[in-house]
This record gives structure tokens, C-alpha cells and sequence, in this order.
């Protein structure tokens, strides 16, 4: 573990890092002191203790538990795409290269996304939920893709539903993060989230198998075979903080198709449970 | 302009939607009294200890200056910026695609375009009458007849308005204000990759993900001094929470 690397990290994600830090003299005196008479394997202990002092009380247990859900699903991801990426048939199309290219992608943002939230854990005082065997997750989502590894269509049907339903996470679980240092970094991350599942919509309509699918989520997908029994419930929403987004102040042309889709919804912690569940993923 | 004043007539109030408290722009204008009265009141409200400051309207003749005020309603301001200059630049594209637009292209971009009227209205719509007034903008540096030099410009938009709700977003007190930044901002993000793809392939996170699969956040000042570049009112954001 490199602490600079650490410093460097968060410091993208919370700019007022170093300001937290130094006004807690004694924290800082504390980790120096100590770093020194220290072997190196010992300095994530530190580093740890430094953080917690930094932060104080902000790493809440309902903030630790809420960077364990999304670290679960990272897990996930970071196994689907690492599988997808070796398995997947890409194929002869003129495509597939660049396709396969987007997944190695994808899932290196997965696995930074793994390794992020596993020091930031580790560094707010909380313990990172351990990753399951690979082979302990059921990819078919009980039966209802087959043999995703096997048919790119599958694959990227998935691929689909676990981002989106990875941001709609992200945004259930932005609550419990108010008020953390760890907020910034969670929605940094689940805008990549979206980024990566407006790229993997594209490459299905660039298959021409998907109908109407969209770059972003229309009403609630209906349209599409569902990547994920309830993956998209909720997102035919068109009402935000007591406003109808459908027509709003004249503008008629933002029908309920675009209501919908200018505003990706939350899920449920409960909904997202369901639907992990599919994938034996536990939270 | 010509777009700015049909934007306007669009929209008009609709009684059954808006809050209460949001007064037609007409009667806004009386009643800020459209001058020096109107210019003192800010001024007097600009304590950074006062918990709401402004909104000044740039309508106000000789005034082309906003004042985004502080705490959340500050905030909300300062997304409804961002959200007038993307409704204005894909307003201005929609109105004169570049020639050779496949129809595909055609309707997703028609689709950005409405997505963002809808997010500029809803923070009009919640801000009432904290709102700041309509922006004037300035685009004359794209060339809106030329492909690259469009999606160019709205990768870079799109991009800055992700790392602008980022940056901000958690400074925001109300969990409501907070959930609505984040339904918005992964929007932004799709926006961002479409126009990123239209572009170049594989390009949809490249130069603004780092290894660690994070998106950027900025502060205000950054993001405002590249908005700078299209925005042609004065934006005082100096009373933001920062912390």
C-alpha cells in the first residue's frame, strides 16, 4: 500500500483532504512519530488511525455500511466483466475488437472502483466485505440470461442492468453518505457508472437487437427485454420534488419518454436486494 | 438571442405546476424595481453571513450580473447555470444541425436538448422566486454548421457539468436537493458518453477517468471560469458554501 497513493486519491475525491488533516496537529504528530519507528507492512494500520482522526466522527456505521453495498456490487461487477472479458464471444463482427476493448475497459474501472472503496473502508475504521468466490455467483441471474459467457447478447444485457442498477444504488444509498467525506467519491463513481452503461447500450443498438433501446433509460425500459427482474422499477417516474416533469412550464415537447429520461431513479434498498439476489449477490 | 426569446415564451408559467411563490418574469421585473432600488437591496444582502442572498435579475438594464447567493438555494443556482448553458447550446443545435446529421443522431441530440430544458425548469420551478434570471450567452466561438466542432464543445459541457454537480453536491443540506443533484448528474454522464462515442469510439470516459474509475469534481470557480467562455453575464458565486 502506497500512502502518497492514498493521500493522491483522496484528494481527487475530497480537495479539503489536506485541511482536515493538518489542523489536527496532534493527529499528524501522532502519525509521523509513529510512521517512523514503523515497518512499512504496518503503515495501512496508521494510515487508518490518521484518517479516522482526520475525519472524526463522519465515517458513521450507516456510511461504512453503505461503502460495503457498493464494494459488494464492485465485486461483482469486477468478476462479471474480468469473466466477460477473457469468455465473451466478441466475435468476427467489425466491431469486436473495439467492443472487447470497451469491456477491458470497463472492467478496470470496476476493479479500481473494488480497490478504492476497500482502502477507503479500511481508512475510515470499517472492515471491506471480502469478495466472494467467483464461482459462487450465479451469472444467469437464476436462468434468466443464458450462458451469458457464451452469447454476447447475454453478456451485454447484463452488463446493462448491473450498471444501471449499480447507479440507481449509488443514489438510494446517497443518504447515508450526507454529511461523510466519502459522498464526492461515491458519486464520482457512479457517473462513471452511467457512462459505462450509455456504452454498453450503444454497442447493443449498434447490434440491432435492441428496438428502441436508448443511450439513457426511457420510461422503465419496458421496451427491452429486462436485464434484471426490476432493474429499472421506479424510473417511469416523471415527478420530481413535487413537480411534473412531463410538459413542464409550457414546454411540451419534454414528453413522459423524456420526463423519465432526463432523471435516472433510485432504487430500494430492498429492490436492490431482490435483484442482487438474482446474481447471488449478498448485501 | 432570437433562441433565448423563444425559450422565454416556452416558458410560460403553468399554474397547475409551479410553486405558489414564483411570480411571472413580468411582474418580477416591477417588482424588483429594475434599477438602482433593486441593485441596493443586493447589496445590502450580501453579508456571507446571511443565510440567502439575491437572485438579481441580468435582465435589469445596464445589470448583466447574477448573484447565485449562498447555501443550497446558492447551490441550485449555480446548477441552474449550468443547466440555462446547455439548454442554450443545444437549443442553437437543434435549430441548425450540421448538415450529413444521421436521423439516429438527430433524435438523441433532440432528446439531450429536452432532458436539460427539463432539468433548467425544475430547478427554475423549485428555486421560485430565489431564482436567478436568464443567462446571456455567447457561442459564437463553435461553429454549429461543423460536426466536430459541436460535439466537441458538448463533450467538454457535459463533462464540466458532471464534475460541477460532483464537486457540489455533497455541500447540500436537503437529502431531497441532494437525491435530485444525483438523479441529474448520471444523466449528465450519459449525455457525456454519447457525445464522447459520437465522436471517437471507446472514447467514453477517456482523459477525465483516471485508473481508479472515478469521474472529476471541481470547485465552482474552476468550472465557472471555463463556462466564462459562453456566458457573457457576470456570475458572483462567491457566496457558495465551500465546505
Amino acid at each position: 500500500m502506497n500512502f502518497l497513493n492514498i493521500l493522491n486519491e483522496i484528494e481527487k475525491v475530497d480537495a479539503e483532504i489536506y485541511d482536515r488533516i493538518s489542523p489536527r496537529r496532534a493527529a499528524m504528530k501522532d502519525f509521523f512519530s509513529f510512521g517512523k519507528k514503523v515497518a512499512a507492512a504496518s503503515v495501512p494500520l496508521a494510515v487508518g488511525t490518521m484518517f479516522k482522526k482526520a475525519y472524526g466522527q463522519s465515517a458513521s456505521p450507516a456510511a461504512i455500511n453503505a461503502l460495503n453495498i457498493g464494494l459488494a456490487i464492485e465485486h461483482f461487477s469486477a468478476a462479471f466483466y474480468s469473466r466477460g472479458f477473457t469468455d465473451a464471444p466478441f466475435g468476427a463482427a467489425s466491431t469486436a475488437a473495439a467492443d472487447k476493448a470497451a469491456i477491458g475497459i470497463i472492467r478496470d474501472h470496476e476493479l479500481g472502483h473494488v480497490k478504492f472503496l476497500q482502502d477507503t473502508i479500511k481508512a475510515a475504521g470499517g472492515t471491506p466485505v471480502a469478495a466472494p468466490l467467483a464461482s459462487s455467483y450465479d451469472f444467469t441471474g437464476k436462468g434468466e440470461f443464458s450462458r451469458p459467457f457464451q452469447n454476447l447478447d447475454s453478456f451485454l444485457k447484463i452488463a446493462q442492468g448491473l450498471e444501471d442498477v449499480a447507479l440507481r444504488a449509488t443514489k438510494g444509498l446517497a443518504e447515508d453518505l450526507m454529511g461523510s467525506p466519502f459522498l464526492t467519491a461515491a458519486l464520482n463513481m457512479h457517473a462513471v457508472e452511467a457512462r459505462h452503461s450509455t456504452k454498453i447500450r450503444l454497442i447493443r443498438i449498434s447490434r440491432g437487437l435492441s428496438g428502441s433501446l436508448q443511450p439513457w433509460i426511457s420510461l422503465n425500459d419496458e421496451t427491452d427485454a429486462r436485464p434484471g427482474q426490476g432493474a429499472y422499477s421506479g424510473e417511469e417516474n416523471v415527478s420530481q420534488l413535487g413537480n411534473t416533469i412531463t410538459g413542464i412550464n409550457g414546454n411540451s415537447s419534454v414528453d413522459a419518454a423524456r420526463a423519465t429520461e432526463a432523471f435516472d431513479e433510485p432504487i430500494s434498498k430492498a429492490g436492490l436486494k431482490s435483484v442482487l439476489a438474482q446474481f447471488n449477490v449478498i448485501i | 438571442m432570437k433562441n433565448l426569446i423563444q425559450e422565454e415564451k416556452e416558458v410560460t408559467h403553468d399554474s397547475g405546476v409551479i410553486l405558489n411563490s414564483v411570480l411571472p418574469r413580468r411582474s418580477f421585473l416591477q417588482f424588483a424595481g429594475a434599477g438602482a432600488v433593486g441593485v441596493a437591496l443586493m447589496a445590502a444582502g450580501c453579508s456571507k453571513d446571511k443565510d440567502y442572498v439575491g437572485p438579481t435579475d441580468p435582465i435589469v438594464p445596464g445589470e448583466n450580473k447574477v448573484e447565485l447567493g449562498s447555501g443550497d438555494n446558492g447551490i441550485l443556482n449555480y446548477a441552474l447555470v449550468l443547466e440555462q448553458l446547455e439548454a442554450a447550446f443545444y437549443t442553437k443545435v437543434v435549430e441548425s444541425f450540421w448538415s450529413g446529421i444521421s436521423e439516429k443522431e438527430r433524435d438523441f441530440i433532440t432528446d439531450i436538448q429536452l432532458h436539460e430544458i427539463a432539468h433548467r425548469e425544475l430547478l427554475k420551478n423549485v428555486l421560485g422566486d430565489k431564482k436567478i434570471g436568464n443567462l446571456a450567452f455567447d457561442f459564437s466561438k463553435i461553429n454549429f454548421s461543423d460536426k466536430n466542432s459541436v460535439l466537441n464543445a458538448a463533450k467538454d459541457l457535459e463533462d464540466l457539468g458532471i464534475a460541477a454537480y460532483n464537486g457540489v453536491a455533497p455541500l447540500l443540506k436537503s437529502k431531497d436537493a441532494l437525491l435530485t443533484a444525483a438523479k441529474i448528474v448520471s444523466v449528465e454522464a450519459r449525455h457525456a458518453a454519447y457525445i464522447r462515442e459520437t465522436l471517437k469510439q471507446n472514447d467514453f470516459a477517456s482523459g477525465v477517468v483516471g485508473a481508479d474509475g472515478q469521474d472529476r469534481a471541481l470547485k465552482p470557480s474552476d468550472v465557472l471560469s471555463f463556462a466564462k467562455q459562453y456566458i457573457t453575464t457576470e456570475i458572483n458565486a462567491s457566496n457558495l458554501p465551500t465546505a
